[in-house]
């Protein structure tokens, strides 16, 4: 990490913690700033958030560890998750599943090479009346089907390039 | 915003502010007498009477009280609480705030969890009309020295943080492990302070109750199990979404509305619910009955009982916290018996010791994840034995 992203991030964990709080309480915001903006919570992340907080930075760890929002590895532009639980799973979530490893090239769990998609499993999220559902970083698709998964990838493709959006906007699905 | 196919609710009828400052007219003690005598219980599945929870947290003696709103909806099969957030959000704000002036609270706290964050923008709009409109922040709809408000906290993605212990423990930026229980949040909550954690449903339905009155409430559902519950249907039926039914409904009478007569299993209560067979389908849903926060799964003949096993107990394996030992080895020697069924190597003394692992695991687990996460499992092999057992390879 360059000495300038290091200050950089030094500084927005600061900023954070102004606005937020640097009580022990303020941790999980933080961390969720921090995960969305630099997708993923580095070494060097963790040790600033404990210094601000007056923790030790294993207990920083063991919370990033625990929730599956929170992240080590740096993660995709866009993260894509695939309920797995029983009600999608009746209503077809194996075809959408690989469907998606076969346009990303990528299992579940990976990190396409150009660092633009992210593959992974979700547990229930609550839509289950209109499944297979996925997320894509926020926004949530419902009633997915293969062919859809090509068209979901087009969107988000869009959002690179000359004629970037910096997000997957409405217009596109 | 994704709706769902939603039956007319009773929430819909019910006019904008008129259950706050009916509660606002009424002393502390009278507006907690009026939900007790509702006998409204906690909708979120565990069914502990609303009424004492508040009455105990406005017993407590305190420098600060809390009130939570649990939005972390994740039991498999659930999703009433989104279309509650989405298309009642103030009926549930609403509820928080007669909650905070019931037991003298003046903080509440949303604890949404991190799949709905697409929701967010549009409660913190809803919150924000409520600000200008003097239904939160100082003096509360005029009434002198009640200030009150609410903020949403996200979750960051874990199923046990809807218990209530597991899910203070994450606002206080912990992992969200379970606390032994005594003492319990309406005594020592969020930061040491009492707390009530109530389900997003149970407010919408105090907002309700304070409307049309507690006799009201009574005069619908069971002795044992009054009002209305809202359920969440999923699975194979012609119509999954959004219903409300008196509680004590039997289980046929649901499966003739949603259109899934013909099934051969429904799960009630989701993953950590009981598989009802059809066999069993004039049960009633109720708490003196089959439990449910509120998750209807519904299972077509033709569906696979074990490949259904085998999802929830994937699931419970990914989300136990991993804390005591009955809940986090149990779980995956359940898992690895049902891939053996699957296979078809397991015999039947080994499929007998699971199940004993399992009912052990009931009552010795710490918090009501590991004690549920064999349900399913169990009543799937009670129901379902010889579809289970013999298969080849």
């Amino acid at each position: 990490m360059l000495v300038t992203e290091q200050e950089r991030l030094r500084d927005d964990i600061a900023s954070w913690a102004q606005d937020i709080g640097s009580d022990r309480s303020a941790l999980i915001p933080i961390l969720q700033e921090i995960q969305g903006k630099y997708g993923h919570i580095s070494d060097f992340a963790m040790q600033i958030v404990a210094d601000k907080l007056g923790i030790h930075p294993v207990e920083v760890y063991s919370v990033v560890s625990f929730y599956s929002f929170l992240e080590f590895k740096p993660a995709g532009r866009f993260v894509i998750r695939l309920c797995r639980t029983i009600a999608c799973d009746m209503l077809g979530k194996d075809k959408v599943a690989t469907q998606l490893e076969n346009d990303l090239g990528i299992e579940f769990g990976e990190t396409t090479p150009d660092g633009k998609f992210t593959l992974e499993w979700a547990n229930c999220m609550g839509m289950c009346d209109q499944g297979p559902a996925l997320l894509v970083n926020d926004r949530v698709f419902t009633r997915v089907t293969p062919d859809k998964v090509t068209q979901i990838l087009e969107a988000c493709r869009k959002a690179f390039g000359i004629y970037a959006l910096g997000s997957i906007g409405e217009g596109h699905l | 915003m994704i709706s769902s196919h939603t039956e007319p609710l009773t929430f819909s009828t019910i006019a904008p502010d008129a259950g706050l400052k009916t509660a606002l007219s009424m002393k502390r003690a009278d507006l907690i007498a009026e939900i007790t005598n509702s006998q409204l219980k906690g909708r979120g599945g565990a069914g502990f009477p609303t009424g004492v929870k508040w009455n105990l947290a406005a017993a407590a003696q305190a420098d600060r009280k809390f009130v939570v709103c649990n939005a972390d909806e994740g039991e498999p099969g659930t999703f009433k609480d989104r279309v509650i957030l989405t298309e009642h959000a103030d009926l549930v704000f609403e509820g928080m705030t007669i909650g905070g002036y019931a037991i003298g609270a003046k903080e509440g706290i949303v604890y949404l969890r991190a799949e709905y964050t697409y929701l967010r923008k549009h409660l913190e709009q809803a919150l924000a009309d409520r600000r200008a409109k003097g239904l939160l922040g100082k003096n509360v709809c005029g009434h002198d020295g009640f200030d009150f408000d609410i903020h949403i906290h996200m979750g960051a993605g874990a199923y046990i943080c809807g218990e209530e212990t597991a899910l203070i423990e994450s606002l206080e930026g912990h992992r969200g492990e379970p606390r032994n229980r005594p003492p319990f949040p309406v005594d020592t909550g969020f930061l040491g302070r009492p707390t009530i954690v109530n389900n997003v449903e149970t407010f919408a339905w105090v907002t309700a109750i304070l409307v049309k009155g507690s006799q009201w409430f009574k005069s619908h559902g069971t002795a044992r199990s009054t009002g209305f519950k809202i359920f969440s249907v999923s699975g194979d039926c012609d119509k999954p979404g959004i219903y409300e039914f008196p509680m004590g409904i039997t289980v046929s009478t649901l499966l003739e509305a949603v259109g899934g007569l013909g099934a051969k299993a429904v799960q009630i209560g989701g993953a950590s619910g009981h598989c009802v067979p059809a066999a069993e389908f004039e049960r009633t849903i109720a708490y003196e009955d089959v439990a449910t926060g509120g998750s209807i799964m519904v299972f077509g003949p033709d569906r696979d009982m074990l490949r259904v096993a085998h999802n929830f107990l994937e699931f419970f394996v990914e989300e136990s916290c991993g804390q005591c030992t009955p809940c986090r080895d149990g779980n995956p020697k359940i898992l690895e018996c049902i891939e053996m069924l699957d296979h078809g190597v397991c015999s039947s003394k080994y499929l007998q010791e699971i199940c004993e692992l399992g009912e052990t695991m009931q009552v010795s687990s710490k918090c009501g994840l590991g004690q549920s996460s064999p349900n399913a499992f169990l009543s799937i092999v009670k129901h379902f034995r010889n579809e289970l057992m013999g298969r080849g390879l």
